[in-house]
């Protein structure tokens, strides 16, 4: 069982080691897509450079579509519920779900990442900002492909990280995740300091939370025997072992998983680095990111800790709490819009713990659609970001959106209704994924945090409305920004709607879904 | 009763009709003015025709549709109305094409004192349609569910159209609007959320056996005595705010201010009504025994609104302000009447809702017309304008009469019965809320007197009378204040039958208050 058993039975044969039995087709997914991104890697060193772009954006569409393709056939052929690759991989109906939606919002920022109108990266990263070499790259019109790699990776370590059964496979995921993001985060074409400042205090305070989650992996080790989350669970219901490794283990690993939720006391990178990072970048975080970090909670939460409930639960209360106050609250005072949606996505990380809290089939499968409405939300509203446009790149400072309402009355309509999505105003998706959290919360009895969640709802009613109050009720600038909109872009954004819409009005087929998915719960 | 979906029809019409209305370019203002019109007249046909099959001895609802929406939430889309929500719908239907008719030229010269650029008039009324479309289905609806999704969705159009063609200080009042209301209906949501898990509990445990916001069967549980007063309490904060009531009422004033008149009549005629609407329905029926543990707390704020928004009305330097200010005063009538649980009192509550609907909403039309003229609500702007436009002035003082209940026409009617319905029970509370109809004559009659009366101001020398469209827009109203003023019954025999049963719901576990008469016995319940 333990891999000290293992090592020594390996050694007893003399050095025979088995071959490992590997379930190719329940992993395709994820093997096609860190598959394409080493071809992407290829095809940056071997094909001429003004041949690149055309052959990665199709690379990466065919990777995703072609993922997703999979992983919907594999949930619709035979609904598994088992462990792949020697218990590495957990394949079952949350974790489909999960992956299926990373990779659908992939799909819809990477038509963000491939727009070319206006050019959202540095030709050449490495050039310093304000260098000549930068103003050669500039000259010579080279377009930065890099990113399509990068970013396949980033994905393939986002679908990996839910399905990760055990703690170890979950932090080399986690790693093949933030690697890539951090050196996204530093591509921006304008404002470059910003960004690379964004990416070094990604990268710092992320290797710091990873520290943390690697420790809490020892400490579990060290309590349970093993990495793997069944047998924690396993060991816990044992009642054996050291109870201080067991807690200080999972307190720790908690603070790693928190971090890449983005949880008040652990949220500090967020507003810098959304800010900071090219915005199609930032899409691609606030939703992918977003959703793999919670799906990894999810699974951690209700397959090795289920039975310890009673410790983390008010813990998690307490995060929760803080998460949703004070994203609300400090959103409050923010004046750039791609800092508001920070703190914004912040005050929904604490709505969506709501369902973490509640550990019951209805919080999962809530959790589940929650995570898909917010997810195609926000893409679409970072999308509508990125075509607002002053001289020096995108708009970003708030009272430069002034009267867009009346300049272009359709972007800032859109705008307006993804706001209002997130402030959870019914018949959008974000009122539904609200109302099924909040309710999976009440049958559970956490009545007064739903409460509080209310409350915050409210204050947080108060910023969404606010940008609302900029775009349509005050005056224009006469020099205001001007919209570019691509057609990548004007695509994304057409989908968000689409999605905030059809999950707003007719939710249930979807609802159907995700229940669905859930009723065997996550696999041990 | 045929089988033909009026509600669902109703609901659809006018939003079908805002959807065409972005259609047509935006140049074509007649057009879109003409089109829209034309919308709500044909859903006020379409409600008068479906209103004339209505049973008031038949079945509590009627015209009921039911079909699943959300099955997971165990929510159906579910219309249906009983005389109180037929008799408000009607009362909505009416409102919209006559608020169109006065407000022609509004959205493009805007309901305040300053003239900023000029506003879509597409957009306006768009924005006029679809708030039409949710107020009839925030009636209609059966489902709690469906109830809170058009409370809230109520909001948006309004917030626009008070943010986008308000006076100066829109956005700040349409700001307060939309963040006083969704404050109160977040608190509702979590009341409705908590309805569910109590609904699924077996039967033995004062549940339903399986979940359901099926109003009908919601007011079948018994729930816990504790539960129903956190439950009563988030009902009744989102309605005190919608109606509103004193402490709660701030942005019904500001909101007043910078409104257009036009859009003012359906905030304060037929939006405010849903605060009320609700007590009546949800917060008495649901949670009957909260009700009666809550009714004292709730009688003072509402005898404190009477008098409190009266007191205030006469200070007012601003018409639409003292306007809003008023109908605080009147809420409390209704709110007094609906809590004093008896059969005389919520028959007058709900008759008022509808009467207080066409008197105020004549009163902003009105004053509506003045500000196209002198392009203010000052009273001191004014002075001696009915010897410069006598027919406007008429109409100004036969609604301000009905403002102040003057026998004869509506409002007396609705006052007296909510009146004396208290008095039988409560008696503190009606004498105190007497003060108000004195105080209400000063603030009217005081009104008329500096702008109607008196010498004429150079302003309003040369002040244009009604014109055609402006007489055709008020008459209505007029004619619907003087009729029901002395032919109340059509109204009360429709509504009758509906309070019967919310006061069977409520008594249901408190038998034999006597409910007329025995009045000194019971003068002293709590």
């Amino acid at each position: 069982m333990s891999t000290t058993s293992q090592v020594s039975a390996v050694l007893a044969q003399g050095g025979d080691i088995p071959a490992p039995h590997i379930e190719y087709g329940q992993i395709a997914p994820l093997l096609l897509v860190l598959g394409v991104a080493v071809v992407g890697v290829l095809v940056e060193a071997f094909v001429g450079r003004n041949a690149r772009y055309y052959a990665q954006v199709p690379l990466a569409f065919l990777g995703l579509a072609g993922a997703f393709g999979w992983t919907v056939a594999l949930a619709w052929r035979d609904n598994p519920h088992h462990v792949a690759a020697e218990g590495a991989l957990g394949v079952d109906g949350p974790t489909l779900f999960i992956q299926g939606t990373i990779l659908v919002l992939a799909l819809v920022s990477l038509l963000l990442i491939a727009e070319r109108a206006g050019g959202h990266f540095a030709a050449q990263a490495s050039a310093l900002p304000g260098s000549e070499a930068e103003q050669r790259t500039a000259e010579a019109g080279i377009t930065q492909t890099e990113v399509f790699p990068l970013m396949m990776f980033a994905v393939g370590g986002m679908i990996m990280f839910p399905a990760a059964n055990d703690l170890l496979t979950m932090f080399v995921a986690l790693e093949v995740m933030s690697l890539p993001l951090y050196l996204l985060c530093g591509l921006a074409r304008r404002r470059r300091l910003l960004s690379q400042e964004a990416a070094v205090k990604y990268f710092l305070l992320g290797a710091f939370s990873s520290a943390f989650f690697l420790y809490g992996t020892a400490l579990l080790y060290g309590y349970a025997g093993s990495v793997r989350l069944s047998d924690i669970s396993a060991q816990i219901g044992r009642d054996a072992g050291s109870e201080t490794l067991l807690l200080a283990g999972v307190a720790l690993l908690s603070v790693g998983l928190l971090f890449k939720l983005g949880g008040v006391p652990f949220h500090m990178w967020k507003p810098d680095v959304y800010q900071g990072a090219p915005t199609p970048i930032t899409a691609l975080m606030a939703s992918g990111t977003v959703v793999a970090a919670f799906g990894g909670i999810l699974r951690v939460y209700y397959v090795a800790f289920e039975t310890l409930r009673w410790d983390w639960r008010p813990v998690l209360w307490g995060v929760a709490i803080l998460t949703m106050v004070a994203g609300s609250l400090i959103a409050i005072t923010q004046t750039d819009i791609k800092r508001l949606l920070a703190y914004s996505s912040i005050a929904h990380a604490g709505f969506l713990l709501l369902g973490v809290i509640a550990s019951s089939p209805h919080g999962l499968s809530s959790s589940l659609f929650y995570l898909l409405a917010y997810g195609f939300t926000s893409v679409g509203a970072f999308a509508v970001i990125t075509m607002v446009r002053d001289a020096g790149g995108e708009a970003g400072h708030l009272s430069r959106w002034a009267g867009l309402g009346k300049r272009s009355p359709v972007v800032a309509g859109v705008f307006a209704f993804f706001l209002l999505a997130f402030a959870g105003i019914p018949l959008t998706s974000g009122f539904t994924g609200k109302f099924a959290v909040f309710k999976a919360a009440v049958e559970e009895g956490a009545t007064p945090l739903v409460i509080i969640a209310v409350i915050s709802s409210a204050i947080a009613a108060f910023f969404y409305v606010r940008v609302i109050v900029v775009m349509f009720f005050s005056e224009p600038d006469a020099d205001g920004p001007v919209v570019v909109a691509g057609p990548a872009t004007a695509v994304a954004v057409a989908l968000g709607v689409a999605a905030t819409v059809v999950l707003g009005v007719i939710p249930q087929p979807v609802l159907d879904l995700a229940g669905q998915a859930t009723t065997h719960m996550f696999v041990r | 009763m045929s089988d033909f979906p009026w509600l669902s029809v109703l609901i659809g019409l006018p939003l079908a009709g805002a959807l065409l209305l972005i259609a047509i370019p935006r140049e074509r203002e007649t057009l879109v003015k003409q089109f829209a019109l034309g919308v709500s007249v044909a859903v006020a046909a379409l409600t008068g025709v479906m209103a004339a099959g209505f049973d008031a001895g038949g079945p509590r609802f009627q015209f009921e549709e039911k079909y699943w929406w959300i099955k997971e939430f165990g929510v159906h889309w579910a219309l249906g109305v009983d005389g109180v929500a037929l008799t408000l719908i009607l009362l909505s239907v009416i409102l919209v094409p006559l608020v169109m008719l006065a407000s022609w030229g509004e959205a493009d010269r805007s309901g305040g004192t300053d003239v900023p650029a000029k506003r879509s008039v597409k957009t306006y009324f768009a924005l006029l349609l679809s708030l039409e479309a949710a107020m009839i289905g925030v009636f209609a609806a059966t489902d709690v569910f469906l109830f809170y999704v058009f409370f809230e969705a109520m909001l948006i159009p309004v917030y626009f159209i008070i943010g986008s063609y308000g006076g100066a200080q829109r956005s700040y009042a349409a700001v307060k609007f939309l963040l006083y209301s969704l404050f109160g209906g977040l608190l509702m949501l979590v009341a409705v959320i908590w309805l569910y898990p109590l609904s699924a509990k077996s039967v033995d445990a004062g549940g339903l056996g399986r979940g359901t916001f099926m109003f009908d069967e919601l007011s079948k549980m018994n729930i816990d005595p504790t539960t129903a007063k956190w439950l009563f309490l988030g009902f009744f904060i989102a309605f005190a705010i919608k109606a509103p009531m004193v402490p709660v009422h701030t942005w019904l004033p500001d909101a007043a201010q910078q409104s257009p008149a036009g859009a003012l009549v359906l905030i304060v005629g037929v939006l405010d009504k849903v605060g009320t609407y609700g007590m009546l329905r949800f917060c008495l029926e649901l949670f009957p025994g909260a009700a009666k543990w809550a009714t004292p707390v709730v009688l003072g704020f509402a005898v404190l609104s009477i008098i409190y928004g009266a007191v205030l009305a006469i200070g007012q330097v601003d018409m639409k302000r003292l306007i809003a200010y008023t109908s605080i005063s009147h809420f409390g009538f209704i709110v007094l009447g609906i809590f004093a649980m008896t059969s005389q009192a919520q028959s007058g509550a709900a008759l008022y809702m509808v009467n207080h609907g066409f008197s105020t909403g004549a009163l902003f039309l009105i004053v509506g017309f003045l500000i196209v003229r002198r392009r203010s609500a000052r009273i001191s702007d004014f002075g001696g304008v009915q010897k410069a436009a006598p027919v406007l002035a008429g109409t100004f003082l036969i609604a301000g009469l009905s403002g102040l209940s003057l026998p004869g026409l509506s409002p007396f009617v609705s006052e007296f019965l909510v009146v004396v319905g208290t008095f039988s029970r409560y008696r503190w509370a009606a004498v105190a809320s007497i003060i108000a109809i004195v105080l209400a004559a000063i603030y009217i009659l005081w009104m008329y007197q500096r702008t109607m009366g008196g010498p004429k101001v150079p302003a309003v020398e040369g002040m244009k009378d009604l014109s055609a469209r402006e007489k055709w827009a008020i008459a209505p109203i007029i004619a619907i204040i003087v009729a029901m003023g002395f032919f109340p019954q059509p109204v009360l025999h429709v509504i009758n039958p509906s309070v019967g049963h919310t006061l069977a719901r409520v008594d249901q576990r408190d038998p034999a208050p006597a409910i007329t008469g025995n009045v000194a016995e019971n003068g002293a319940r709590p």
